[in-house]
């Protein structure tokens, strides 16, 4: 590489925040810079400081935060000195930014025409002739089939996908030489980030535009950049190139990032997922010596914990930087296969929940007298099965009624047709209020969001209590010592039953909700995206503790998650969901291997790999969900589906194969084909 | 076990150790809150003005010194402050510093009851129409809007002057026009408090409609709710003074404020303390009230 | 569109008729006879009678009830007992003279609120933004009374620079525009107190949106982005509210009414309530709640027609 400037070079920066309490040091020490037309990644679990850091470089860090130190220079000159005017000529024009949640970042009364247009009018001074041109240019790039209408719309009336894409055509229009993105696709489905991805990195070489590409997702990561550079706790403790990082991580940290992250090729019958002990230290209370120290395995009071650790450059070029002194000891980094800490048994297959052509709508009001408009189909007729004992996953992106289907289950919606039936008894036309209290017994839920799981104004076993009260009967006394001891279960310690929910991380409030659920010795337990917002090492724990719960308790789980790589560690059967049709339904191991529907190909190969070696998405799907009212009429998938045949798809619903092992696949493609087309593509991917 | 509590476990080995560190913890805790509750200089000037009068009507028996009604007829000719009447008196000799406490006495009895009666009944219907939604929702959200859009004033005037004004009908009359404005606040965050999960939650250990609302849904309502009172404190003591001065309030000759200045303020040409003095006090309370809502309003939002 | 305001005309419909009938009931259904009440406490028992049996008083109250809505719908609404002169003559005048006095205090409220919520929330914490808050919060809990006394004692009593009064008659002493100064400052200065305070929380929330943050980081100067993208958003909420002072200015201003003499509505109210002067306060609650629901539903509109999210 030639010696010319980088885009971006930190020096020494020290980023600080002035509070009541004092001066909180969120990075005492962080350099890194990234080349012209280079993609760096930026990785690290929430509160790590990589957030602060992207909008450091803008010199955004509201009135408490500042640049304590260093230097942050772009383009050679340096950002934390440079005058105001200075500053507004390069935001939005030689840097620009994509943030996370593209909704709330676009201004909701002014349309998105406008909204392009004003950055080269801002900046180039172009008039709004111009403007208009360039933005309209610019929707083609990023993929919009009809850029006209959409300069007219307002984004409310986009999609998040299309959204996102609207960002980036703002923060691209300008031609930036650096592109900031902070965890753009985190909360996009699947499929969607695949395609943004896709797009950023064609957009990326097209322009040459280097890129800043911030996320707490190794996958995507691995996808998208050149180089990676790992942060915990405001430091950086690895860096080099992705294809070394992923190959030899060096780093405790980073070998524990990689050692919880459940890839697609693994199962829970093979070995638990390992999580990083500990949690991460407030930035109040930084330790002396190594921030990572009090969690790692290998740490040595003394060497480790005392003075501050420098960065080292491991041997074999590439730069490839890390900063432990035991990095030379380690020893080469290998996924171990352990004893298998789950024996899959094999039981008799009774049924606990049979659910037979279920379906819901839901009415949509409208009109001076409530006259009913069209009504919203979220659940088209589904027949599942789960069985004792084992973990049903449903896979599916947004909108495609997996959250209904828990919903009905569960009795918080009522079916409008179809039976579902629980160890013989009807639920699925009884709202919960009308089950009786054995049958409320037997079923019960872990929800998604551990911020609103538990009640604020309460503590935290209280709920525990009292779900043992309601439902086994026991006096107050009794309940609340139960409570303490499901604390314990879920690995809590039972002081914490006392405690109210601020006071708890989003894994501890996430276990004490499945104590919440076990409280009444239930037989099954419906569990809807129970880890979808935790970082990756609490997630592996919770996914652990359910496995352990499951086998030492033949608890029925049914698991909720548009994450394909959890599903695949957790379930023994798969049902994947399209808009409210299950496409494919089978045992993990045959819904994970070819013959598989369209839809399941396309979201398998959407999953981004922490693996380098496997590049981007073979399958981006074009367009968005039919809606939900106006449900096609063959199949559902039909719009979208690269494997389509004809106008068969559009007009005929598909027919249901049953295949080997109760392996049920809805296409009008028979499974043969299928089977062979996919498994030679599949093949091609793999080196 | 799962791997990330040993840290809590082992410091939780020792019983009697661990009850007294969270009596220690809670008493902290509590400290804690009115740390910075004293932090916000607004809420501090707010709650002390509150406080005084209150402790002003509280000890209006025992600190004043004539009794309110009680007339001086030799200091008549010479109203203004002196030694022995300190605000001075009125046209009629009556002694403003000890009908300033008594009328004290009679705002702050009658506001707060027609503030919580307000609030239980407009919290009530609130939540059953938030959370129930449907009929329910739509009779009650109905009956609201139309008792909002009587302008208060005149309701206040035709209730009053028809059925005269005692402390009962000035009451009634401010609980009935303010409930609708609680219920619609209670009602837009019963709204938005009932798809939380923990009511979910609620509803699959069996709990009743009841229970959700009242000890699941009512509590995290708490906050905009005391925000909502504080303020309605003040403006309801505006009410009762503004009935005062119209000649609707509470009847003469008790000591009330509002009347206080009715009766005075055509002499202010000549004795203006006799009008400023009441109006300072009014003034007075209400800022307080409002300054304490201010407060309140940004600790909780610093939290 | 059309449904829009076909509920809403069902709506005033509706409140109309409930607000119509509560006020008949309360002041003809009242404790002493309505006869009593239109001969005062010193007829005999047996001219009230006769006057009751004369005016049909003794039948059923829905039957009457029914009557008084013909009538009214008919445009007559009856004689004023106090004054000896139909409703109709006095209360449009009456209104008049308010509307006045709600134009011009209008006219001031709404450009000076704006600019001083405004300046306050686009940068809060600051100490315009504190000064404004608070100075806004001290003002709103002076009763209105009480900022016309103080005004007073300052203006009429210390420098004698305008009238105590403004009874709006022209060719004495003080021109009436200088009758309406004093009015005017109380109410403006009143109600600004709230308005302000509205203004600023909206602005100060729009200020804290990610898409502030974007407009930012697009590179725009700080005056472009709270004029071009901020200001748009923030008015959404302050303008329906403003809106809904119309009804506060011509139904709520009795106190200052009284205190300077003003021959307005609210005033004419307080008077028809104290000598229980029926057909002019049934008459008058009517025209207060058709003012009431008629700027709800411009306050609706305005929100409907400026936030395009609600506009589909």
């Amino acid at each position: 590489m030639s010696e010319e400037t980088p885009v971006l070079g930190l020096e020494r920066v020290r980023l600080s925040y002035k509070l009541r309490a004092g001066e909180i040091v969120v990075a005492p020490d962080l350099s890194f810079r990234i080349a012209r037309g280079e993609a760096l990644g930026l990785v690290g679990e929430s509160g790590s400081g990589k957030s602060t850091v992207a909008f450091a470089i803008m010199r955004y860090l509201g009135p408490l935060g500042r640049i304590a130190g260093g230097r942050i220079l772009f383009e050679g000159k340096d950002i934390a000195a440079m005058g105001e005017a200075e500053l507004r000529s390069i935001r939005g024009r030689r840097i620009a930014m994509v943030y996370q949640d593209p909704m709330s970042s676009l201004n909701p009364v002014m349309t998105i025409g406008r909204q392009l247009m004003e950055v080269p009018m801002l900046h180039e001074g172009v008039g709004a002739e111009e403007a208009r041109r360039r933005a309209l240019a610019m929707l083609v790039e990023v993929n919009f089939a009809d850029p006209p209408a959409i300069m007219a719309r307002y984004p409310h009336q986009l999609s998040g996908g299309q959204q996102q894409r609207i960002v980036i055509a703002m923060a691209l229009i300008g031609k930036p030489a650096l592109l900031i993105m902070d965890e753009p696709t985190t909360g996009l489905d699947v499929t969607v980030e695949a395609a943004v991805l896709a797009l950023v990195q064609e957009l990326r070489r097209k322009y040459d535009t280097a890129l800043l590409f911030i996320s707490h997702n190794l996958g995507t990561v691995a996808q998208v950049c050149d180089r990676l550079v790992v942060i915990y706790g405001g430091e950086i403790v690895e860096e080099g190139r992705i294809g070394d990082v992923f190959r030899s991580p060096s780093h405790p940290y980073t070998r524990g990032l990689l050692d919880c992250l459940p890839r697609l090729g693994r199962s829970k019958h093979e070995m638990p997922l390992r999580p990083i002990p500990g949690r991460p230290a407030s930035p109040l209370a930084r330790p002396s010596g190594c921030g990572f120290a009090p969690r790692c395995a290998h740490s040595e009071p003394g060497r480790c914990t005392v003075s501050a650790i420098s960065s080292v450059e491991l041997p074999g070029g590439g730069g490839h930087f890390v900063r432990c002194v035991k990095a030379a000891e380690l020893g080469p980094w290998r996924q171990e296969r352990g004893a298998a800490a789950i024996h899959a048994e094999g039981k008799a297959a009774a049924v606990l929940v049979h659910t037979e052509d279920l379906a819901k709508r839901y009415g949509q009001s409208g009109g001076v007298f409530g006259r009913k408009g069209a009504p919203v189909r979220a659940l088209n007729g589904i027949d599942l099965e789960l069985e004792r004992g084992e973990t049903l996953a449903i896979v599916g992106e947004s909108g495609c009624g997996k959250s209904t289907f828990a919903r009905v289950l569960s009795g918080l919606e009522v079916a409008s047709e179809g039976r579902a039936a629980l160890d013989g008894e009807e639920i699925g036309a009884r709202p919960v209020e009308a089950r009786p209290a054995a049958l409320k017994r037997k079923l019960q839920m872990v929800f998604q969001n551990p911020e609103s799981t538990l009640n604020p104004s309460h503590a935290a076993g209280y709920s525990v209590a009292r779900a043992s009260r309601r439902l086994r009967g026991l006096a107050a006394a009794e309940a609340w010592q139960e409570a303490e001891r499901l604390l314990s279960v879920v690995g809590l310690s039972p002081e914490l039953a006392r405690r109210k929910p601020s006071q708890l991380s989003g894994g501890q409030k996430q276990r004490v909700a499945i104590a919440r659920a076990l409280a009444g010795e239930p037989e099954a337990v419906i569990a809807d995206e129970p880890v979808s917002s935790l970082d990756a090492s609490v997630q592996a724990a919770i996914v652990n503790l359910l496995s352990e719960i499951q086998s030492a308790r033949g608890l029925s789980l049914v698991f909720i998650s548009h994450d394909l790589a959890v599903v695949r560690y957790l379930a023994d059967h798969v049902a994947v969901m399209y808009l409210g049709k299950v496409v494919e339904f089978g045992t993990v191991d045959a819904v994970f291997a070819p013959p598989f529907h369209p839809y399941t190909e396309a979201l398998l190969s959407a999953v981004p790999e922490p693996d380098p070696e496997r590049h981007g998405a073979r399958i981006i799907l074009e367009g968005s969900l039919p809606s939900a009212i106006d449900v096609p009429q063959g199949c559902p998938f039909a719009s979208r589906c690269h494997r389509k045949i004809g106008a068969i798809c559009e007009t005929m619903p598909p027919p249901t194969q049953r295949l080997a092992e109760g392996h049920r696949i809805v296409c009008h493609i028979p499974a043969a084909e299928l089977r062979s087309a996919e498994a030679g593509e599949a093949q091609a991917m793999r080196p | 076990m799962g791997l990330d509590s040993t840290t809590e476990t082992t410091a939780a080995r020792a019983k009697p150790g661990r009850e007294r560190r969270e009596v220690a913890r809670r008493l902290g805790a509590r400290l804690a809150l009115a740390g910075r509750l004293g932090e916000s200089t607004t809420t501090v000037v707010g709650l002390s003005i509150v406080v005084f009068w209150v402790a002003m009507a509280v000890l209006a028996p025992v600190i004043a010194p004539y009794p309110p009604n009680a007339t001086d007829v030799a200091a008549a000719g010479h109203p203004t402050p002196s030694a022995a009447h300190w605000l001075g008196t009125d046209h009629l000799g009556r002694d403003i510093l000890s009908r300033l406490l008594w009328g004290a006495r009679r705002v702050l009895t009658v506001a707060p009851i027609a503030v919580l009666s307000a609030a239980a009944v407009g919290t009530v219907l609130g939540l059953c129409a938030g959370y129930f939604r449907g009929v329910i929702d739509l009779v009650i959200s109905r009956i609201a809007d139309i008792l909002l859009s009587f302008p208060v004033i005149i309701l206040y005037m035709i209730v009053l002057a028809m059925f005269g004004s005692s402390a009962l009908n000035i009451v009634l009359v401010i609980a009935v026009t303010k409930a609708p404005i609680i219920a619609r606040i209670v009602r837009g965050l019963t709204l938005d408090l009932r798809n939380r999960e923990y009511v979910a939650a609620a509803k699959m250990r069996g709990e009743s409609a009841l229970y959700i609302m009242f000890v699941e849904i009512l509590p995290n309502a708490r906050g905009p709710l005391i925000v909502d009172m504080c303020l309605r404190m003040g403006y309801t003591t505006i009410t009762i003074g503004v009935l005062g001065f119209l000649g609707i309030g509470l009847p003469p000759p008790d000591p009330d404020w509002g009347g206080m200045v009715k009766d005075t303020y055509g002499m202010m040409s000549v004795w203006p303390h006799m009008s400023l003095i009441p109006c300072a006090a009014i003034s007075s309370i209400v800022v307080g009230f409002n300054l304490l809502a201010i407060g309140l309003r940004e600790t909780a939002l610093r939290e | 569109m059309a449904r829009f305001f076909l509920k809403h005309l069902l709506f005033l419909c509706v409140t109309l008729t409930v607000v119509s009938l509560l006020v008949f009931l309360l002041t003809e259904l009242t404790p002493g006879d309505v006869a009593r009440k239109e001969l005062g406490p010193y007829a005999t028992q047996e001219q009230v009678e006769i006057l009751t049996k004369k005016e049909g008083l003794d039948r059923p109250v829905l039957v009457r009830y029914v009557e008084y809505v013909g009538r009214t719908l008919s445009g007559d609404l009856g004689t004023s007992q106090r004054f000896r002169v139909p409703v109709k003559d006095i209360i449009f005048d009456r209104l008049q003279n308010t509307a006045l006095l709600a134009a011009v205090s209008f006219a001031l409220i709404v450009p000076l609120s704006m600019l001083l919520g405004v300046a306050a929330g686009m940068r809060e914490g600051s100490l315009l933004d504190r000064t404004i808050l608070l100075g806004s919060a001290v003002v709103a809990s002076v009763p209105e009374f009480a900022i016309g006394v103080f005004l007073a004692s300052v203006f009429v009593v210390t420098l004698g620079w305008l009238p105590g009064t403004a009874p709006l008659q022209s060719g004495g002493r003080w021109p009436i525009a200088a009758q309406m100064v004093l009015p005017v400052a109380v109410i403006v200065l009143f109600d600004m107190g709230y308005v302000v305070s509205m203004v600023r929380a909206s602005m100060v929330e729009v200020m804290r949106q990610p898409y502030i943050r974007t407009a930012v980081l697009k590179g725009m100067r700080f005056r472009q982005v709270v004029l071009g993208h901020a200001l748009r958003n923030a008015m959404i909420n302050p303008v329906t509210i403003i809106l809904l002072q119309i009804n506060y200015l011509v139904t709520g201003v009795v106190v200052v009414e009284s205190v300077f003499a003003y021959p307005g509505f609210g005033r004419m109210m307080l008077e028809a309530s104290l000598y229980k002067d029926i057909a002019l306060i049934e008459a008058g609650a009517l025209v207060a709640v058709f003012v009431a629901v008629v700027t709800q539903i411009l306050g609706d509109l305005a929100y409907m027609l400026l936030d395009p999210r609600i506009r589909a």
